[in-house]
């Protein structure tokens, strides 16, 4: 998987590529918009990593010139402006997700492989399995080893993105963001409870776990090992 | 005096002529100075025209009444030189001229070569032609025992057989009354002139004197006196009101620079501590033993504090971009029960597994306009709140048509907020001494009220009785 990185700042591009580097991806760095914007159109990238203010052009404009080319490189924004407007703007300009700085890197690094991700699950999708546990998107039921399993509206969702984005981890803000269209962070720990709810009713009567914790992180749905595809 | 007060510290040297002239320049500069003097000249010119007129009036009534004395005795002559003829002329010039009638009249009747026949002149005057027509003359009278020469205005006549009438009158007390007045209207018109000069004067000043006090106070502000003020004279006229308008902006000024200070002081001393214990963490993580145990627990222990201040940065961030309305966001109409039932749904697990009992009750149809991401963010502290310090019982979200508007309400059973404390719970940073065990900045309900205030609306806490109620005031809905 290659990366592109358009980050002015130098230290904090070097830590980011190294950072992405060891996380098994290779990586492009640009320290600005116009550099950026030719490896852009040149190379190819699976996804970009674009900071929202640089020199000589600014994030938004070089996305936009890229859009224009007709390059739909998946592109997660880094941005010191964290309000919604700014969210929005930043979405409206072509980019796919936007992530306020300060940033865990565990949260960079989610949020880029659900990214990369996003393409690989067809629309045409209406059952999402990992392992032995169902979801259908049409009839909006939960099934385990063909037991039917009660889950109210928003475990329902919140167990979908989960399997969307099965086998890799997914934060709790990204679990804010997507289920509850929340864009902060609550001091309590809102999610935890949620999640421990919804691991009740999907692992509680069942040998094998799927919901895992991933310890500063966030969780993580994946089949048990011995079934596992890959 | 005025130049007293004009003299700026640059001119202190200079010697007195100098000084003088140089600020009766810049007296000239001044907006009073040119005030006054449009004002003199105005005052002046209005003046001069209304003596001008009385003048004129007085004059001219004057000689309308020797006119219409003159007509009248003419007339009166005529009939009698029409009925009696030129005897019955003589006899009446004579019978008038007779002793002094005091009203200054003047008669003569002569035979065509100029010999008086009858009157109170002695010959026909030198230089007036013999003809019928309106002429001006001089005659002698005797004032007392002097003989003075007098204007006098009349008419003389050629009756047939060449002989000459001259019916006159002696207008030197005309003269003397239109000179009087002269003279009066002249006084008065100096004296005027010297009130108007004056009055500019005094105007210019007071007008300088008031527009110097503002000067000198706001450079001493600037100098960085911020608690002076402009001096109020109690008059409460324009100057006046410009004064405790101003005063009332450096209130304003000094309270914003207070609170500025403040909250940078608190933003320092609140950051010194997490950022020392951060140090420290940091510092232990290096004196650890060598083979690297222990370590990663203390960098994750320093990451989760770089957290919690970067969590700190932005709330206070946050607030100040609310409070100084830098901040943008999407404004709508909402309904209010919908941002209270998804924070109620999200909130509702974490509650009852700390042991509390979280309820909603919303009214139908409770519509604001605002922003869905800041309520929800503002009602989330507030559960944060309860569930940090109430301990245990019901929370309970209320949403309600208020009288003017709606109202949000979250309630607990704890213990609630002192009244003393109520109002300064919201300022940065404070935290009640009982709270200070609890994991939390301090900023909580400083952004409850920045949100609050952004939608022109109030938050106020009250008792619950037990507990802490606390109120969400919404302005009514504009649509």
């Amino acid at each position: 998987m290659k990366l592109l990185v358009v980050e002015d700042d130098r230290e904090t591009a070097v830590y980011l590529a190294k950072g992405l580097s060891e996380s098994g991806y290779t990586v492009d760095r640009a320290s600005d918009g116009r550099e950026g914007l030719f490896l852009a159109t040149g190379g190819s990238y699976d996804a970009i990593v674009l900071d929202r203010m640089l020199p000589s052009m600014d994030g938004l404009a070089m996305l936009g010139a890229l859009r224009a080319a007709g390059i739909s490189t998946p592109a997660l924004i880094l941005s010191a402006l964290g309000s919604v407007d700014d969210r929005v703007k930043g979405l409206r300009a072509g980019g796919d997700d936007y992530l306020v700085k300060p940033f865990a890197f565990s949260e960079l690094l989610a949020r880029l492989e659900a990214l990369l991700r996003r393409g690989a699950v067809t629309a045409a999708t209406t059952k999402l399995r990992v392992g032995d546990l169902e979801l259908d998107l049409l009839t909006r039921t939960v099934r385990r080893r063909d037991k039917p399993i009660e889950v109210l509206p928003r475990e329902f969702r919140l167990l979908e993105y989960l399997m969307r984005n099965a086998g890799h981890v997914v934060t709790r803000t990204m679990l804010l963001e997507h289920v509850w269209d929340y864009h902060f962070d609550p001091q309590t720990n809102v999610i935890d409870v949620h999640v421990s709810r919804l691991r009740q009713k999907i692992d509680k009567s069942f040998d094998s776990p799927l919901l895992h914790t991933v310890r500063g992180a966030g969780y993580c749905i994946r089949a048990p090992e011995p079934s596992a595809p890959r | 005096m005025i130049a007293e007060k004009l003299v700026s510290p640059t001119l202190g040297s200079w010697t007195a002529p100098q000084r003088v002239f140089g600020n009766a320049q810049r007296l000239l500069r001044t907006h009073a100075f040119r005030l006054a003097a449009l004002y003199f000249l105005v005052f002046a010119v209005s003046v001069l025209g209304v003596l001008l007129f009385v003048y004129w009036t007085s004059a001219d009534f004057v000689e309308r009444q020797t006119e219409a004395t003159l007509d009248a005795e003419i007339t009166g002559l005529a009939e009698q030189y029409a009925q009696r003829g030129l005897s019955g002329l003589v006899q009446i010039v004579a019978a008038r001229s007779a002793g002094d009638r005091g009203d200054g009249m003047l008669y003569l009747v002569t035979d065509p070569d100029g010999g008086p026949l009858a009157g109170n002149i002695a010959a026909w005057p030198a230089g007036v032609p013999a003809r019928t027509g309106r002429l001006s003359f001089t005659t002698a009278a005797r004032v007392r025992d002097r003989v003075e020469t007098h204007p006098a205005q009349g008419a003389s006549f050629i009756i047939p057989g060449n002989y000459r009438l001259l019916v006159g009158r002696d207008i030197s007390d005309a003269a003397a009354f239109r000179n009087r007045v002269k003279t009066t209207l002249l006084w008065a018109g100096l004296v005027a002139l010297g009130v108007g000069l004056l009055g500019g004067t005094a105007m210019s000043r007071n007008l300088l004197r008031r527009v110097e006090q503002v000067n000198r106070t706001s450079e001493r502000v600037m100098a960085g006196n911020l608690s002076d003020r402009v001096p109020l004279d109690g008059t409460s006229d324009e100057f006046d009101q410009l004064a405790a308008n101003l005063n009332r902006m450096l209130d304003q000024i000094e309270r914003l620079m207070t609170a500025m200070r403040e909250v940078t002081d608190d933003v320092a001393h609140d950051l010194k501590t997490p950022l020392s214990r951060l140090r420290v963490r940091l510092e232990l993580a290096l004196l650890g033993p060598a083979d690297g145990s222990g370590q990663t627990e203390a960098i994750r222990s320093a990451i989760a504090e770089a957290d919690r201040l970067l969590a700190t940065f932005n709330a206070l961030l946050s607030i100040a971009e609310l409070e100084s309305g830098a901040r943008r966001e999407e404004s709508e109409a909402l309904d209010l029960s919908e941002v209270a039932r998804s924070a109620a749904e999200l909130y509702e697990p974490v509650a009852e597994e700390k042991g509390f009992v979280l309820s909603l009750a919303a009214e139908p149809g409770v519509k604001v306009r605002g922003s869905r991401h800041l309520l929800s963010q503002a009602l989330a502290n507030l559960l944060d709140n309860a569930l940090k310090y109430a301990g245990g019982g019901e929370i309970q979200i209320r949403v309600e048509h208020a009288e003017s508007g709606a109202a949000l309400e979250v309630t607990d059973r704890g213990q609630g907020i002192a009244e003393a404390d109520r109002e300064t719970v919201f300022d940065r940073f404070v935290r009640l001494e009982r709270s200070r065990s609890t994991p939390g900045n301090g900023l909580g309900l400083s952004l409850v009220r920045a949100v609050m205030r952004r939608h022109r609306g109030t938050v106020e806490l009250a008792d619950n009785r037990p507990g802490l109620r606390v109120r969400l005031q919404f302005p009514e809905l504009v649509t």
